[in-house]
This record gives structure tokens, sequence and C-alpha cells, in this order.
């Protein structure tokens, strides 16, 4: 053990200066926020953002900025998140887990397609 | 909370929502003294004196929209479970630290769970914050500094999703003596 080996740091350098080529290219097409209070951390928001980059990742995704807030009051209803996506109200969906975290990628954020069963509403995000 | 990783990312958003902007995390694990110490150090606002012997209490909160606050209750009834104490020190304008104790083979004690991704959750959520993970396992230690990330490769390379895997990865292959 110890600190990151040279390998692994040329490694992540190699990634980051090819991932920032290809962000600085494009324009960001949203945002995703996944709510990380005390009660989205044990409902398992955690979980739920790891899905998430993994999914952002294997799809080759490079304009989606995947970010966390504190809790937004409905703790009932955690795991939530929110899609802001550009010239779009956001849209916070409740009761998540890993599956419906990915679907919601795939069919909103990349298809276009807000995915009524998993929304609580479309409005503004409250920051807790 | 299932382990102790989720512990350590509740009271790291802590930190972050008193608006810290450097944070410490520290896991010391010592078998010839059966104890694991977890710290989280963060330069933050602060607790004045009241605030800081009441965070232990379930029924109060310093969040306007709420009536309970649960964060450091749980993690102090984890550590009481198996033996061990919780510390909190802290001062207005300073920052706050929490340590908490533990029997290392307390047949209670909670697993350590899945620490890359909490270390790889607080920085997607947080990139400009400066997080430092240290895991020392009886004379062997592992560090990871986001400030050497940041001076490498940018501070835009903490959003890219390959960037936070490969994080948590290291993370996860250094603490494996620790059961998850």
């Amino acid at each position: 053990m110890g600190k990151l080996t040279i390998q692994e740091l040329e490694k992540l350098r190699e990634k980051a200066r090819e991932q920032l080529k290809l962000r600085t290219t494009g324009e960001t097409r949203g945002k995703i926020i996944v709510h990380m209070g005390t009660c989205g951390i044990s409902a398992g928001a955690r979980d739920v953002l790891s899905a998430l980059l993994e999914a952002i990742e294997k799809k080759g995704i490079k304009d989606i900025i995947v970010t966390t807030s504190g809790c937004a009051g409905m703790c009932s209803r955690e795991p939530m998140a929110t899609v802001e996506l550009a010239g779009q109200p956001p849209v916070k969906y409740v009761d998540l887990d890993k599956d419906k975290i990915v679907r919601i990628l795939e069919e909103h954020v990349i298809g276009g397609k807000i995915v009524k069963e998993y929304a609580l509403g479309i409005g503004s995000e409250r920051v807790g | 909370m299932e382990d102790l990783s989720l512990h350590i990312l509740d009271i790291a958003e802590n930190a972050i929502a008193a608006g810290a902007q450097n944070i410490t995390i520290s896991l010391e694990e010592n078998e010839a003294n059966n104890s694991l110490i977890l710290q989280l150090r963060d330069d933050g606002k602060g607790m004045d004196e009241y605030t800081r012997r009441k965070s232990l209490d379930p029924f109060f909160t310093t969040k306007q929209e709420k009536k309970i606050g649960l964060g450091l209750p749980l993690l102090a009834q984890a550590c009481r479970e198996v033996e061990g104490s919780l510390e909190i020190d802290s001062e207005p304008g300073k920052g706050t630290t929490v340590t908490a104790r533990m029997k290392l083979n307390h047949i209670d004690r909670k697993p350590l769970g899945d620490i890359g991704s909490t270390v790889m959750t607080l920085i997607s959520g947080n990139p400009k914050i400066n997080i430092k993970f240290r895991y020392k396992h009886n004379e062997q230690n592992f560090e990871l500094d986001t400030r050497d990330i940041k001076s490498q490769f940018g501070e835009e390379a903490l959003s890219l999703p390959e960037v936070l895997i490969s994080i948590r990865d290291n993370i996860n292959k250094a603490t494996v003596n620790l059961p998850h």
C-alpha cells in the first residue's frame, strides 16, 4: 500500500486529458442531481449515484454533469434525483434505485422523454 | 445506516453543508490494540458549545425545514454498540473534528462497506473541496488527496466518471484489509 503509483497516476492523466478534450469541444446537455442527505444516504442514494456514473462511463456520455445536494424535505420518498436539462424545467424523481436511475438516464436524459412513473413533479430545486 | 462508509458519507456531507473547503477522512485500524479509529476533520464554520452538545440529540437540528438530525446520533449509537466512543471537537470559525473509536473485532462492529464509493460520491458532488483520505492498517499507510489529482490534471478531472471510478477502485483495493 502507499500513495497512488506513478503508473496509476499516468493512467488517470491519460484518461482525464482524453475526456477533457472531448468535453471542451461540446456544450453541456444538463445536470443530474442526486440528493445526499442522511435520509437519502440511508435509503440508497450512494448506490444510485454509483450506478449513474458507471452507466455514463459505459455509454461514453461526455456532456452530462452529475452532482449531489442535501435533503429536499421529502425523506420518505428517497432516494431522489433531479434532472435539469438545458432549456427545460427540472424534473424530480423519487423512490429510486440503481435500475431506475439508469432508465431515467436512457429515456429522459438521452431520449428526451420524461419517465412519468418515477417522476414526482416538475419544478425548481430546493436545496436543504 | 448499514455500514461505516455510509456514516462517513453522512458526516462528511455535514462538513460540506458547514462550508468546509478541506476535509480529511482517516481510518486507523490496529490489530494489536484491537482498535478502529475513524476521524473526520473539516475547516467548516464549526459549532458553538451549545450546538456541539446538542448535536448528539436526534431531536435537534440546525436545519430550518426539519425537526430531527440523525447523522451524529446514529454514529454515536454505532460506537456505543461496540464498546466505543464518539468525540466531537469544534470551535466556531475553525471547524469540527469527529472521532469515532470502536473495538475492531467486536461482533457487532459494522463492516466498513464501500468506502471507495463514499469518497467518489463526495468528490463527484463537490469537486472544488479538497478531500484527503487516509487509511492506516497496522504500520501500512494509504493516502489519497484530491489536491494531488487537481494539480496534475486540473479541477475538471474530478468531474469525469472515469476518474471518479478509478479513485473508488483504488481506495477499495487499498482498504481490503478491513472487512467490507
